[in-house]
């Protein structure tokens, strides 16, 4: 394959290219969701193609085909130099790739079980017990499971020298219990939100016990039908790990993109409340705010060994003690910047564009626990798991909801909430951070549907979060 | 080898004892971006992508990827794998018997052979609408052929085209966008798409802060686009309303007379195939008339459920797990131009576009969002300035329940619900109130 994508970027340099590098990627993904006891669908989809990229000037031009013969892959370098140089019509300020190590290397996500070796019989039977267990609770009419899986390898020439082979593993998957009461729905799910993937084989599905847990969401579901409504209160807010991931994600990841800062995607996206000129000084959140883009962690969803320039991954420092030093780049937008190249590039198939993608973006563990928060808090409310989210295109004004929430009375978990929710303006909400848990409730949380780009890319991202107490939230706003 | 050859050549392949069923889709896409009014993403891609479903002794898989001539019949092969292991799926609702499906309206030429120059040519007009202001968006170009075929007998076989010129204006302080989608290429007027986009925007360059409350407002045809994708996806889908979580009470007047909607597949403005993901021809389907919920949105498998016939809303193509949906959607145009429609409000608001909206609860439409890319202040009938964007907290069926709808525009057109340009036809629209809980500063 290292041929294939080599006479593409020979293609792009012959037709007048001063830089091109090129992506073979093979694509298995298998999934598969049961509902109510039912295989509603097991889908396998298998694809591979070329993507060339190719710089003319201070313009890039891309050009993807599926025909992985030496000679389409030369035309497809040819077109993209074409398309590059259309580009130039509209031109813009001089580009400069940031320098980064010409590396020619091997990397394999380590797993313990491939999950393609696993039958989808046995991942689907998983599923097909779960949900009737979740089932079995006479108020949830609705039961689902589903289970992803994933084996990526791809080739990656430049014309500085890369060859780069890697082969990402990546599973996961998730319960939900549904019960509809008059005028509501009440939903409950497991590991997180919709689903949870790790870099890992099927001892990432193992290690969770659907099996196990499905029976407490399917009660709690059941409960929150007769469950208080929330009232808009202002007042601390205990949030459990993976809400926390989501928030970091939504108000912290983007946020820090340095393409969206730099204006790259202010029509579809958004930009960013962060400028450039602040690096360094801003204020993020507390004290107790800190955070990394880490793409070498095991088993965490975001980690791989290059990115999609060939860049190693690597960690960087994004928020300490509070104050913001960090960006996700890539080379063209870390020249700009004056940064060094971050290794946060990375396209969603053969046929699209790399584009600068959160590695795992998560929080530093603090020294306090789920327990102690709540046994400190008087009057506070604790909510578990997302249930939507909504933010601006400046990643500042967000609301989000939870599937759960519980009052916190004089130190003790209280009476059962539902269609909790709160919102807050982003530096603000993090400066109130005041109790954050330690490694031990340190969790990678893994996110697979990351939208970003047009066309819209889908990127897979990890967050490693831990429960966390904020001192004053708005909550409770409904229409 | 061609789209039908391929499908063709699937179902020869396809061993003894298996029911099948193949979409080839072939096609050439491509999408020029821009930012700080300079081309900065510019890509094309040509591929053919391959769908098969296979289905022995109840055990149903599906396979989708690319695939060669030369790889045809291992790809075959692995996918009857993959349904020998499969459990049984007793939702399986069976192969679309053969069925005459309408012919396509032939791609226009403009757009089939739209070239990365065309597509610069449209963004460097839309960026010099704007001399003053910092253009970002997008201009695209599609053309696709699509084969569906089955062991039943049945074939449909159709193309779609679409281009799309989309993008903001902005001032260190504000934004305003355009918007235009058509078939032709050559219908698209990048530079008065540009001037509307520069023109919200350098009126939003001041911006004052408004209390948090209902407000009347006149929603832009991107705005309404929003409102009608959400009630197609919470309430018309078929999924949603077997599992009882559609807030749709079909023969009741749930909605305002005023209100109406459509999914027409067979328009000549769509831009999507004449048949759906399961072979099933599209067809007219009134959604809301007179105010009342009309009929739901079927594919195969929740029909069967419901004990109805498919309506052609499969989208088994995008890979969802959604249910059936509507995806052409026409809200009904009414007779005033959008200066009536604000004349007639004496303290309001005027929304561009929402951002981000995510439903809280489908049996409610309660959903929340923000505005974006120019929201004015009506005062007397008039824009009197522009506002910092607020976020909402609405239910989306209340918001043109009975008595709700005070105006309909003469304007509509494709607009970007932010999930697609290509997927609602709609006008802007005068509403009693629309309940905003959050402004810019929280």
């Amino acid at each position: 394959m290292f041929d294939i994508a080599t006479a593409a970027v020979e293609g792009a340099i012959a037709a007048g290219a001063t830089y091109a590098d090129a992506r073979v990627m093979g694509r298995r993904i298998r999934d598969i969701s049961v509902q109510n006891g039912d295989v509603q669908s097991i889908s396998l989809s298998e694809t591979i193609g070329v993507g060339v990229r190719a710089l003319v000037g201070s313009s890039w031009g891309f050009h993807a085909t599926d025909q992985l013969t030496a000679a389409a892959a030369r035309h497809s370098g040819a077109e993209a130099a074409a398309i590059a140089k259309a580009s130039r019509r509209v031109p813009g300020p001089p580009l400069r790739l940031a320098d980064i190590e010409v590396r020619q290397d091997d990397y394999r996500t380590p797993t313990e079980e491939h999950p393609f070796e696993v039958s989808a019989e046995e991942q689907a039977g998983l599923l097909v017990e779960s949900t009737r267990i979740m089932l079995a609770e006479p108020k949830v009419s609705i039961a689902t499971g589903q289970l992803g899986f994933w084996d990526v390898d791809s080739w990656l020439v430049s014309s500085e020298g890369h060859r780069i082979h890697q082969n990402l593993v990546h599973s996961g998957g998730g319960l939900q219990a549904m019960s509809i009461g008059d005028g509501e729905t009440q939903v409950r799910t497991y590991p997180q939100s919709r689903v949870h993937y790790e870099s890992a084989g099927y001892e990432a599905i193992r290690k969770w016990d659907y099996l196990g847990e499905a029976p407490r969401i399917a009660a709690e579901a059941a409960a929150l039908l007769t469950a208080a409504e929330m009232e808009e209160c202002e007042k601390p807010l205990i949030l459990e790990g993976s809400q926390l991931a989501l928030q970091i994600h939504e108000s912290v990841g983007h946020a820090i993109e340095l393409d969206r800062i730099l204006g790259w995607e202010a029509a579809f996206a958004g930009t960013s409340h962060l400028r450039l000129e602040e690096l360094g000084s801003h204020r993020y959140g507390s004290e107790l705010m800190n955070i990394t883009a880490d793409a070498t962690l095991p088993g965490a969803l975001g980690s791989f060994g290059y990115d999609d320039e060939g860049t190693p991954a690597r960690s960087v420092p994004i928020v300490e003690e509070g104050i913001w030093v960090g960006v996700l780049s890539g080379r063209d937008s870390a020249a700009i910047a004056g940064v060094p190249a971050g290794g946060m590039v990375r396209a969603d198939g053969f046929n699209r564009l790399p584009m600068v993608r959160m590695t795992n973006v998560g929080l530093l563990p603090g020294n306090s626990s789920l327990e102690d928060m709540i046994a400190a808090t008087d009057d506070g409310i604790l909510m578990a798991t997302n249930r939507s989210w909504s933010i601006d295109d400046r990643r500042l004004n967000f609301q989000f909801g939870c599937e759960i929430g519980w009052e916190i009375k004089n130190g003790r978990k209280a009476r059962m909430l539902k269609n909790p929710t709160y919102t807050g303006i982003t530096p603000r909400f993090w400066g109130t951070l005041d109790m954050l848990a330690g490694e031990k409730e340190r969790v990678f949380w893994g996110t697979p549907n990351c939208g970003k780009g047009q066309p819209v890319q889908v990127g897979r991202t990890g967050h490693p979060a831990m429960p966390a107490r904020f001192s004053s939230v708005r909550m409770g706003v409904r229409g | 080898m061609t789209p039908e050859a391929i499908a063709t050549r699937v179902l020869e392949l396809v061993p003894v004892g298996f029911d099948c069923e193949v979409v080839v889709t072939s096609g050439t896409s491509a999408l020029t971006r821009f930012a700080n009014s300079f081309i900065h993403q510019n890509m094309a891609d040509e591929t053919t992508s391959l769908s098969i479903t296979l289905v022995s002794e109840g055990r149903v898989s599906t396979s989708s990827g690319t695939a060669t001539p030369d790889t045809l019949a291992s790809f075959v092969e692995r996918a009857a794998e993959a349904t020998r292991v499969a459990p049984v799926n007793p939702d399986w609702p069976g192969l679309t018997p053969p069925t005459d499906v309408p012919p396509s309206l032939p791609i226009p030429e403009r757009t089939a052979h739209a070239s990365p120059d065309d597509r610069a040519r449209l963004v460097s007009e839309f960026v010099a609408a704007g001399p003053d202001t910092s253009a970002a968006g997008y201009c695209s170009t599609g053309s696709t052929s699509v084969v569906y075929a089955n062991s039943a007998g049945h074939v449909a076989s159709g193309s779609v085209a679409s281009s799309v010129i989309d993008g903001i204006h902005q001032t260190s302080a504000s934004a305003g966008s355009g918007h235009a989608a058509s078939r032709n290429l050559d219908d698209l007027d990048a530079a008065a798409v540009g001037a509307v986009a520069a023109d919200r925007a350098e009126r939003s360059q001041t911006q004052t802060q408004i209390e948090p409350d209902e407000y009347e407002v006149v929603l832009a045809p991107e705005a309404v686009a929003t409102l009608a994708l959400f009630l197609g996806v919470y309430g018309f889908n078929g999924k949603a309303v077997n599992e009882g979580q559609s807030f749709l009470r079909l023969g009741e007047r749930q909605f305002d007379e005023a209100f109406e909607l459509v999914d027409d597949g067979l328009d000549e403005r769509s831009m999507k195939l004449r048949f759906d993901s399961e072979g099933t021809p599209k067809r007219r389907l009134p959604l809301v008339t007179d105010g009342v919920a009309r009929n739901i949105v079927y594919d195969r498998r929740e029909a069967a459920k419901a004990g109805r016939e498919s309506t052609g809303h499969s989208i088994r193509f995008f890979g969802f797990n959604m249910g059936p949906l509507p995806i052409d959607l026409f809200v009904s145009p009414g007779e005033s131009s959008p200066d009536e429609l604000i004349s007639g409000v004496e303290r309001g608001l005027y929304v561009s576009t929402f951002n981000y909206v995510r439903i809280l609860d489908p049996r409610t439409t309660i959903a929340t969002g923000l505005t974006r890319n120019g929201t004015f202040l009506i005062e007397n009938g008039e824009l009197t300035g522009a506002v910092s964007d607020l976020r909402f907290t609405q239910s989306f069926a209340g918001a043109v329940g009975p008595g709700r709808v005070l105006g309909v525009g003469n304007d509509a057109r494709f607009a970007d619900s932010e999930f697609g340009a290509t997927i609602a036809h709609t006008p802007s629209m005068r509403l009693a109130g629309w309940r905003f809980t959050g402004g810019a500063a929280g």
